[in-house]
């Protein structure tokens, strides 16, 4: 097997080209795929019985959360494939990750609070779950605050990559914090491998909403790449053909 | 002919004393954290309440959340002097291993402000209500947590290195990773003050530690190589 094309990925222009091209198929899948996912899961599929109406949320706050910590762990893969073999499109990658991450995180906090008002009577516990997630969505602020601090670039890039790899940690702890803890937020109700706790009309919209919120997250991300490798390349002769055509 | 090397634990032991030197030849920065420690304790009966009975329940967060402070205004200058003066660069050309040097560095670190700290904890916790039969405990907690924050934070201390005015941003990227140290260590510090068996949350914290002091110098070490590009 050649590793051609992986080293093709580390070239700026390629990325930039094939990062455009790219764009509009997640985009425009994601929208078709979010719009199909809310109708049905905010029309179409049953009331809960327990929660009434209100269940309706988790189309969007399982996606994000879950996302959340998918986006952390891709931006410190990157990052560490950026530190070990010195790719600086793989750190840009990982600099375009973060605000998403972050804007994910807030995004399921928010939703979870919403909520959490009138189901447990609050909008906020301090509970393990939630502690956690807000933990996470720090440690984006932190691995962001880093990156800003920096005037070298090349600096910024590697020592955030440090800090993104060191912040893995976290990850394992959200995700079993309702396991290991006592904890006020309800368990998962999906598994790969077990039977999900979860009526099949509830399931197949939250299902499609996590695919598409994954496919948004993968247009975002490659629409900020494109701007993060412009900024970078701004010196570089290919950016002048890239533009003009 | 390159002449052989002193072994890396003698060598990180060496740090240790050189580090330990220095640090009793200027006395005052041993004692700032220490008296930020007692200042940020005497905080809590002056904005809650006097009551002992009402100081005791909150006594090991109290404890736990002013030695968490003192010890992350003690990281600032866990590396700051010497990467001023050029020491952590001749560190890092020595031909010695990175890793065990601030191994040993981080270790010195502790000894100057964990140890000291976990041996006050005790003293403050009796102003606070808790029965000095608790002292014991009091202080192998605080030990263990500060040993672990301080590895754990020996990394962030790295990676603010070319920052100017890291101190608030050392916080922001500590206090994240430092959580699991809170909560395992204040919950044994509140077992011990009630006279409890407080094994299972030191066991964790046991784990913490050793998860840190075996994987935190390596990434401090790359972090140090980063500053220093």
């Amino acid at each position: 097997m050649t590793w051609v094309w992986f080293h093709r990925l580390g070239s700026p222009p390629y990325i930039y080209r094939l990062a455009g091209r790219l764009t509009p198929w997640f985009g425009w899948i994601a929208a078709v795929l979010l719009l199909g996912a809310l109708f049905d899961g905010l029309v179409i599929a049953p009331p809960d019985y327990q929660q009434g109406d209100g269940f309706r949320i988790i189309y969007v706050h399982v996606p994000t959360a879950v996302l959340s910590l998918t986006i952390y762990t891709s931006m410190a893969v990157a990052a560490a494939v950026g530190l070990i073999w010195r790719i600086k499109v793989a750190h840009a990658a990982a600099a375009a990750c973060a605000p998403v991450g972050a804007s994910f995180a807030a995004v399921a906090l928010a939703t979870g609070m919403l909520w959490g008002k009138p189901m447990w009577g609050t909008y906020w516990v301090w509970d393990p779950r939630l502690t956690s997630e807000l933990l996470t969505f720090f440690l984006y602020l932190g691995y962001m605050g880093l990156r800003a601090s920096f005037d070298d670039l090349q600096r910024a890039d590697r020592a955030s990559a440090v800090l993104a790899i060191v912040g893995v940690v976290n990850v394992p702890i959200v995700k079993y914090s309702v396991v290991w803890w006592n904890s006020l937020h309800q368990g998962s109700s999906l598994s790969l491998t077990g039977k999900d706790t979860i009526a099949t009309p509830m399931l197949v919209p939250l299902l499609v909403s996590m695919l598409g919120f994954t496919l948004f997250f993968a247009a975002i991300v490659l629409v900020r790449l494109r701007a993060e490798v412009l900024r970078r390349e701004r010196a570089a002769s290919w950016i002048g053909e890239a533009i003009a055509t | 002919m390159p002449h052989s090397l002193t072994p890396p634990l003698t060598a990180a032991r060496l740090v240790i004393a050189r580090d330990l030197t220095l640090a009793f030849r200027r006395p005052e920065q041993l004692l700032q954290p220490l008296a930020f420690f007692v200042m940020v304790t005497m905080l809590f009966p002056l904005s809650v309440s006097p009551e002992l009975s009402q100081l005791r329940a909150i006594a090991p967060g109290v404890l736990w959340v002013a030695a968490l402070l003192a010890a992350l205004l003690a990281l600032d200058f866990l590396f700051r002097d010497d990467a001023q003066d050029g020491t952590l660069e001749q560190y890092a050309l020595s031909g010695q291993s990175l890793t065990w040097l601030l191994l040993g560095k981080t270790a010195a670190h502790w000894l100057l402000t964990g140890v000291p700290l976990s041996l006050m904890a005790p003293l403050m916790g009796y102003t606070l209500g808790v029965p000095p039969a608790a002292s014991a405990g009091i202080m192998l907690t605080v030990a263990l947590g500060s040993l672990a924050l301080s590895f754990i934070g020996s990394i962030g201390a790295a990676l603010t290195l070319g920052v100017r005015r890291g101190g608030v941003l050392l916080s922001i990227l500590i206090l994240p990773l430092a959580v699991p140290i809170l909560i395992f260590g204040s919950r044994a510090t509140e077992l011990a003050i009630h006279g409890e068996a407080y094994v299972a949350p030191m066991e964790l914290l046991g784990a913490i530690v050793v998860l840190s002091f075996t994987l935190a110098p390596l990434a401090a070490a790359a972090a140090v190589r980063i500053s220093l590009e």
